[in-house]
C-alpha cells in the first residue's frame, strides 16, 4: 500500500528540494538496550527530518522513546550500554558512524542540548560563570577573563538580572528560572545550530513555563537555531512547533505540520493525547477523557499494532490485522504521515466525531 | 561560620573533659593497687606506701582528679618532699611510675614514628584506592572492574597481621631485599628511614586502599548517573574532565569523610603494624603501657589520641564546607 494521495511530478521536485534544505535528518535510527531481562528496544526506526530554523516537537508519554532519541542524536547514549543503528545527518555529517571523539567536538558547539530540571542539571559545587566558562573554553581557545566576559553578555542575554552578582553564584542560590535561563545561555554560548530542548518547562513553575518558552523562541528567532522540543504538554507545541513527531513505544506513530496534526489527528493514539488535554473551549462538565491503560513495556511490546491493546477502534480493521501486522509510517495527505492500518478516510472519521463531540467544532489552534 | 566554629570547639572542650573524666573514673575502678605496681619483686609495703605518697594516689579520687587536670594547664610536681622532686611542666599529663619518665615525653618520643607511618601509608592508599577506584568505575562489568574487585576483596579480608608476617619472611628474611627494620628520623637517615617504613606502609596501605577502591567506585557510578555529568558531556568536555571535574568532585565528600577519620585513627597508633615491624610509636606504647598496667601512661594515651580523632572531626565538617557549596551559610 502506498499513499492514499497522488504525488505529481512538481510534488516531487519541492520535496527534492526540501530534501536538499534538509539541515537534520535520521534515518532508521534504533537504540536497544541488553538487559538482564530482554532486549529494551528504547528507539526503534525512527526517521524524521528537519530544516533550518525549523521547530520539531516531538511529543509521547514516558517511555516512548522521546528522550533517547534526542540524546541518541546528541550522542549522549552510552555505546556500551546500548546499541545504536541508522543514520543521523546533522549538516551533512553523519554522527552514527562517527568516532567518539569527533562527536564530542561537536557537541555543546553544532549542537546543545537543555534539559527537565535545572536543578540537578547544574553542577551543585561549581559558579554558574564557571560552568558556562567551561563550556566556552571546551570548543574554543579563549583567555579566562575573555570568556567570563562573553558568558556575563550571555546571561544579561537570557535575562537574568544583575548579572555581574549572579555569574558567581552558585546553582542552589537561584530560582528554578534562573536555572533555566543559565542553562539556556549555556547551551546557546557557542551558537549551535541544534539546540535539543527535554521537556524544558516540565520541571518549572506555571507563571515561568510561558517565560521560558518565549526565550527560547526569541533566541531561536534571533541566531537561527533549529530546534527539537521534547515534550509531553500539547498546549506548548501548539503555539511554538512547525512539525510535531508523536512517538509511542519507540517508534513515531504521527508525523506532520503542526496544524496537520491538531486540525486533522488521525492516528487513534493522537486523538486520545488532544481529547486528554484540558482545554478552555471545552465543555467544562465533560470529564477529560484519559487513555485507558498503561504504555507497552519495551521489552515486550504487542505483537501486531504496538498501540492495539489501548486502542479503541482495533475493530474497524478487517482480518485482525492489528494483532498481526505492525503497521508502516505512510503519509496519508501531504507531508503527514499515520502509522495505522485504519482507512484513511475512515480515520478522518472517527477523528472528527471524536473532536466534535469534545468541543461542538473542529478544534481551533 | 564564626559562630558555627565556636560552637564546635566548645562542644570538643565538653568533649575532653567528660572523656578525661570517663578515663580517670576507669583508672581508679581497675582492679590491682597502681602504687603495688610501681616497685618490683623486692618490695616492702613501707615502699609501697611511700610511692603511693609521692605519686599523690593516697588522696581522694576528686583531689587525684583536679591535681591532674591542673597538671594540664599549670604543670605539677610529683613527690614535693623528696630530696628529688620530679617536676611536670604543663601540659603534664603524669607520671609513668613505670618508665620513670613524664607521660608526655613518652608520648613525644613516640609520636613522631607514628605521624610518619600513618602519612606514608595514608598517600599511598589514598592514591592508589581512589585511581583504582575510578578505573574500575569506568570499566564497570569488565575484567578490569572484576580484576579490582577481587584484589579488593583479598586486601579486605587479609588480616594485617598476616600479610605484614609475610613480607617480612619473604622480602627480609627469606630474599634479603630489606635489611631487618630499625626505625631512624628520616631526618637523621633517610635510606633507612624508608627501608623500615616501606613495609608497614604497605601493610596499612593495602587494607585500606580495599576500601577506598569499593568507596571511590561506589560513588563514582551513583554520581555517573546524575543529572549535571549529563549536561557536563552535552558541552563536549573531553571524559577525562568529565569524570575528574564533574563526577569524582561530587562524589569526593564520603570518601573525604572516612580519609579524614582513618588518617585521624592512623595517628593515634597502628597497634598491630607498630608491632609486627618493631616501630617505637604510639601504638607499640600503648601495648606496652596496657602490658605493664601503667596507668598514667594510658591515660596519656588515651586522652591525645582522643583529641586528635575529634579535632580530625571538626577538620573533615569544615572540609564539607570547602567541597560542597550548599553547607555554606551565611
Amino acid at each position: 500500500m502506498i499513499s492514499d494521495g497522488v504525488i505529481t511530478d512538481s510534488e516531487v521536485m519541492r520535496r527534492e528540494a526540501a530534501l536538499d534544505r534538509q539541515f537534520l535528518t535520521v534515518n532508521d535510527l534504533a537504540v536497544a538496550f541488553p538487559t538482564e531481562d530482554g532486549l529494551v528496544r528504547a528507539v526503534d526506526g525512527v526517521s524524521l527530518s528537519l530544516e533550518k530554523g525549523k521547530t520539531l516537537a516531538i511529543v509521547g508519554e514516558s517511555g516512548s522513546g522521546k528522550s533517547v532519541t534526542a540524546q541518541a542524536i546528541m550522542g549522549l547514549v552510552n555505546r556500551k550500554a546500548a546499541k545504536v543503528t541508522g543514520e543521523i545527518w546533522l549538516d551533512g555529517q553523519e554522527l552514527v558512524a562517527m568516532p567518539d571523539d569527533d562527536v564530542q567536538a561537536l557537541r555543546g558547539d553544532e549542537m546543545a542540548m537543555i534539559f527537565q530540571d535545572p536543578m540537578s542539571s547544574l553542577h551543585p559545587f561549581y559558579r554558574i560563570g564557571d560552568q558556562i566558562v567551561e563550556a566556552i573554553r571546551a570548543h574554543r581557545s579563549m583567555g579566562r577573563s575573555f570568556a567570563r566576559r562573553e558568558a556575563l553578555e550571555m546571561l544579561r542575554h537570557v535575562g537574568i538580572p544583575a548579572v555581574e552578582r549572579r555569574i558567581d553564584a552558585y546553582p542552589h542560590q537561584l530560582s528554578g528560572g534562573m536555572r533555566q535561563r543559565v542553562m539556556i545561555a549555556m547551551a546557546l554560548i557557542n551558537s549551535p545550530d541544534l539546540l535539543i530542548a527535554d521537556e524544558p518547562t516540565t520541571a518549572l513553575d506555571v507563571t515561568v513555563q510561558a517565560q521560558i518558552m518565549e526565550l527560547i523562541q526569541s533566541l531561536q528567532a534571533e541566531f537561527g537555531t533549529t530546534v527539537i522540543l521534547i515534550t509531553h504538554d500539547l498546549g506548548i507545541v501548539a503555539d511554538v512547533a512547525d512539525e510535531v513527531a508523536v512517538m509511542y513505544g519507540g517508534r513515531i506513530v504521527e508525523l506532520g505540520p503542526t496544524r496537520a496534526i491538531y486540525d486533522n489527528p488521525e492516528m487513534p493514539y493522537t486523538l486520545g493525547l488532544l481529547s486528554s488535554i484540558p482545554r478552555m473551549d471545552r465543555d467544562p462538565n465533560k470529564r477529560l477523557d484519559p487513555i485507558r491503560g498503561n504504555p507497552p513495556s519495551p521489552i515486550k511490546l504487542p505483537k501486531g499494532c504496538v498501540f492495539q491493546p489501548r486502542c479503541n477502534y482495533f475493530e474497524r480493521v478487517p482480518g485482525g490485522r492489528c494483532f498481526t501486522e505492525r503497521p508502516e509510517l505512510l503519509e496519508a495527505e501531504l507531508d503527514h504521515s499515520v502509522r495505522c492500518h485504519i482507512p484513511h478516510e475512515e480515520r478522518q472519521q472517527i477523528a472528527n466525531d471524536v473532536l466534535h463531540a469534545l468541543t461542538g467544532g473542529p478544534t481551533p489552534l | 561560620m564564626a559562630a558555627y566554629l565556636v560552637r564546635r570547639v566548645v562542644g570538643m572542650v565538653v568533649l575532653l573533659f567528660l572523656l578525661s573524666v570517663t578515663v580517670f573514673v576507669l583508672f581508679n575502678l581497675l582492679p590491682g593497687d597502681p602504687a603495688r605496681l610501681t616497685c618490683g619483686k623486692a618490695c616492702t609495703p613501707q615502699i609501697i606506701e611511700a610511692n603511693r605518697h609521692r605519686l599523690g594516689l593516697d588522696q581522694p579520687v576528686l583531689t587525684q582528679y583536679t591535681n591532674f587536670v591542673k597538671g594540664i594547664f599549670f604543670g605539677r610536681t610529683f613527690s614535693e618532699d623528696s630530696p628529688e622532686p620530679i617536676i611536670c611542666h604543663a601540659p603534664c599529663l603524669g607520671y609513668s611510675y613505670n618508665r620513670h619518665q613524664q607521660v608526655l615525653a613518652a608520648i613525644a618520643d613516640a609520636a613522631p614514628v607514628t605521624f610518619w607511618l600513618a602519612v606514608g601509608a595514608f598517600l599511598i592508599w589514598i592514591v592508589v584506592g581512589i585511581s583504582m577506584g575510578i578505573l574500575a568505575a569506568l570499566n564497570r562489568g569488565s575484567w578490569v572492574d572484576r580484576t579490582i574487585m577481587g584484589i579488593s576483596l583479598i586486601g579486605y579480608s587479609m588480616p594485617s597481621f598476616f600479610i605484614g608476617l609475610l613480607l617480612i619472611f619473604f622480602v627480609i628474611i627469606r630474599f634479603n631485599w630489606l635489611p631487618f627494620p630499625s626505625y631512624v628520623s628520616p631526618f637523621d637517615n633517610p635510606i633507612q628511614f624508608l627501608q623500615t617504613m616501606i613495609l608497614p606502609w604497605i601493610v596499612l596501605a593495602v587494607l585500606n586502599a580495599a576500601f577506598y577502591m569499593r568507596l571511590t567506585r561506589n560513588q563514582v557510578l551513583e554520581v555517573f548517573g546524575d543529572d549535571y555529568i549529563r549536561t557536563a558531556r552535552a558541552k563536549g568536555l573531553p571524559e577525562r574532565v568529565v569524570v575528574v571535574k564533574h563526577a569524582l568532585r561530587a562524589g569526593l565528600t564520603p570518601i573525604v569523610t572516612a580519609a579524614g577519620l582513618d588518617l585521624a585513627y592512623l595517628l593515634g597508633g597502628a597497634i598491630i603494624s607498630e608491632n609486627i615491624f618493631n616501630l617505637p610509636g604510639l601504638g607499640s606504647l600503648a601495648v606496652g603501657s596496657v602490658l605493664n598496667s601503667d596507668l598514667p601512661l594510658i591515660t596519656g594515651i588515651t586522652l591525645v589520641t582522643a583529641t586528635i580523632i575529634i579535632f580530625a572531626n571538626l577538620v573533615v565538617d569544615l572540609l564539607y564546607a570547602v567541597i560542597d557549596p550548599r553547607v555554606r551559610v551565611g
